[in-house]
């Protein structure tokens, strides 16, 4: 067990090596520089050069990314152009609100989808597998800033039940400690302020959940169906066992198994940033901050962000794994 | 009165758009205390899922039809509810499954898996349904078991895991034991093992057993009464024997002259039953196994073949079976009925030299003894 998790977390410097090279040609390819993100199209030639020679834009590539390296070594990862901050800090001011918003999202999906998927598999060919079957289908192809605006029309401006944009509401002035909002506010005890972080979750969380919800409805029936006709489940019902137990025992946990390697990966996607859902609920994650600095080519701030959200992924897919052999005996770690 | 009286069952799977299939078509068996009866035909003949419906284990689907009854102890098992039917099903009547591996759930230990049982039907929990399940690994021969208890199916070996079905099946000390082909998937010293295993069961402790198998071999050493099936319905029933020594059906005589033999002459060919199981001719146009029998003659087609009963207690379904010395057919025959007499109920003391099923019933001389 331990050797794994060692082998693994050593397999992400390759891993990252390699995504940092491509992530360096890549960016440098992009038509067009911060020089002329700043100065826009009316900018001369000599002010371009001394703007590139101030970011050390105008060295040789393999200067500049020995330097990158030299300093990711130090975990540093340099300072944004475009905001004049360590990336650092813009990084951890917010992606705390990004992981907030994927909990969220996938709570609903999980908690939604795992028990509709199962209904819809034990009640095959009647109404709600149809239901959810279509619902699903329309989950997935529904544009999510479409359903997003729904949301935000119905829940928070026709019937105001949820607010409609931000994290929380800056009157309430709570004190800040790691940056997630609802957690700050359970560790200071401001109940007040941790519901209106909740709140203010709702909506985009929703809208974010609609995907993945869609997914693990589909892949847990598609799951369970196999599983109903398993030889184990009918000996569970041979023992005469209540349908409780034969369904959480025998039939769940076996059907769980795929569920939790799609749900590894769906979490890791949302947590590489919502564009789409944290602009329409002007959500300060890092999602609507890593389109800017594409806009701005903010290439600090786009190598910094996206080698964090590398490492992040590569951790949350460990843990899947890790508990993929909690669940299944037959695959042990090793 | 039997323990399990099965009377005309039927189960059809309809689905749309295609023809209705006619799994089981008018079984009928009983099976007495302590006795072991088999079930034994080709693949298809309706044997799985004759045990399937007595237990209301048939996978629930439109287009399902059970039909007939199953009395056990008093009770129509096919009318019952869900739950009381939970109520009997591991308790008064359990079953064992053919491939030991895919019947055990691989990710809950084999020690949760006995003591559920404990748990549902014999209210035991934590230390001592561990204690209890350890004796019922113990029962059935798991060296160790409680290290077994905590270890995964795929820990075991195959001969292992079919003993640990069997202290499952066992744990309530069910008064009838269904076992549908239990040593089908296991190799032929495991086999031995397994079978000798569950007659020492059913010896100690008067279970009554149905054995269902396609292994006449497995027929020769277990069972007192024999029902051999054909597409659906029983065409033969007599006591191990008779049945062995004198087959009267002809679809018996090619099962038991299909069983390869270690002395038979070198260069000797294998007597397979030619064609297929499928096939079959509808029972209600004539006799189902006419297309593949060699004795066939005008009146096997056209309405079904009556069931014969003969003065020694056997029965088999068929207009022109296979001859006794020193027998005309119409002496013989003692009653028949189109589907009312029942068949199965071969009294113990039908076959004289055979030990009876029942401890403490003698044999009785029988009328007519075939040698």
């Amino acid at each position: 067990m331990f050797r794994f998790i060692v082998r693994r977390l050593l397999q992400l410097i390759p891993t990252l090596f390699g995504l940092s090279i491509l992530l360096f040609i890549w960016l440098r390819r992009l038509p067009g520089g911060p020089e002329t993100a700043i100065l826009g199209e009316r900018g001369t030639p000599e002010m371009r050069a001394a703007i590139r020679r101030n970011l050390g834009l105008d060295e040789p590539i393999l200067i500049q990314y020995g330097r990158f390296v030299r300093r990711m070594v130090r975990l540093d990862l340099g300072t944004s152009i475009s905001t004049k901050r360590e990336v650092t800090t813009e990084f951890l001011q917010r992606f705390p609100g990004t992981v907030e918003l994927t909990v969220t999202a996938m709570v609903i999906a999980i908690g939604i989808g795992i028990p509709l998927g199962y209904l819809a598999a034990r009640r095959r060919g009647r109404f709600l597998d149809h239901a959810s079957v279509g619902g699903s289908l329309i989950g997935i192809c529904i544009p999510v800033f479409f359903l997003a605006y729904i949301l935000k029309a119905v829940f928070s401006e026709n019937l105001g039940w949820f607010p409609s944009s931000g994290r929380q509401d800056p009157t309430i002035g709570a004190t800040r400690i790691t940056n997630f909002f609802v957690l700050d506010g359970l560790m200071t005890r401001e109940w007040d302020a941790a519901a209106d972080a909740l709140m203010h979750l709702v909506l985009p969380g929703m809208a974010l959940a609609s995907i993945p919800l869609a997914i693990i409805v589909r892949i847990t029936r598609a799951s369970v169906l196999e599983v109903l006709n398993e030889d184990f489940v009918r000996t569970a019902e041979a023992k005469g066992l209540t349908e409780n137990v034969v369904r959480r025992r025998h039939v769940l946990r076996n059907a769980m198994l795929p569920v939790a390697t799609s749900i590894g990966l769906l979490t890791g996607g949302l947590l590489s940033g919502a564009v789409l859902t944290e602009t329409v609920f002007a959500f300060s994650g890092i999602g609507a901050f890593l389109a800017d600095a594409i806009n701005q080519r903010d290439y600090p701030v786009l190598m910094g962000f996206i080698m964090i959200i590398a490492v992040v992924y590569v951790l949350v897919n460990l843990i899947v794994d890790l508990s993929y052999s909690l669940i299944d005996p037959r695959v042990r770690v090793r | 009165m039997a323990l399990l009286d099965v009377e005309e069952l039927s189960v059809t799977f309809a689905r749309r758009g295609q023809r209705a299939v006619r799994a089981v078509d008018g079984v009928s068996f009983s099976v007495d205390a302590g006795e072991v009866v088999g079930l034994v035909g080709e693949s298809g003949c309706g044997k799985s899922v004759t045990s399937l419906a007595i237990m209301g284990l048939l996978p629930r689907q439109p287009g399902l039809q059970v039909g007939g009854r199953a009395v056990f102890d008093g009770t129509d098992l096919l009318q019952l509810d869900d739950r009381s039917r939970r109520d009997i099903r591991g308790r008064d009547v359990a079953m064992i499954f053919q491939d030991p591996l895919s019947s055990l759930n691989p990710v809950v230990p084999i020690g949760l898996q006995v003591t559920e049982v404990l748990t549902r039907h014999r209210g035991m929990r934590g230390e001592k349904a561990a204690r209890e399940a350890a004796q019922l690994l113990d029962r059935v021969g798991i060296p160790d078991p409680k290290r077994r208890l905590k270890e995964y199916p795929h820990q075991l070996s195959g001969g292992m895991r079919q003993r640990a079905l069997i202290a499952m099946a066992v744990a309530c000390q069910p008064r009838l034991l269904i076992a549908d082909e239990p040593t089908t998937a296991l190799d032929v010293t495991i086999q031995a093992q397994i079978l000798e295993l569950l007659k020492d069961l059913v010896r100690d402790s008067g279970t009554a057993l149905v054995m269902i198998t396609h292994d006449l071999g497995v027929v020769a050493g277990m069972c007192d009464t024999i029902n051999v099936l054909y597409g659906g319905r029983v065409v033969e029933t007599a006591r191990r024997r008779p049945l062995f020594r004198q087959p009267r059906h002809p679809y018996t005589v090619g099962l038991l002259g299909s069983v390869p033999r270690l002395d038979a002459g070198r260069g000797e060919r294998l007597n397979p039953i030619p064609g297929s199981v499928r096939d079959l001719l509808p029972w209600p146009d004539g006799c189902a196994f006419a297309p593949r029998c060699d004795r066939r003659v005008d009146a096997c087609v056209g309405e079904p073949p009556e069931l014969v009963l003969t003065h020694d207690g056997r029965s088999y379904r068929c207009v022109d079976p296979a001859p006794v010395a020193g027998l005309t057919p119409g002496e013989e025959v003692r009653a028949a009925a189109p589907g009312q007499a029942v068949p199965g109920s071969a009294p113990a003391q039908a076959v004289p030299g055979d030990p009876p099923a029942v401890p403490g019933l003698a044999a009785a001389p029988s009328e007519e003894e075939t040698p």
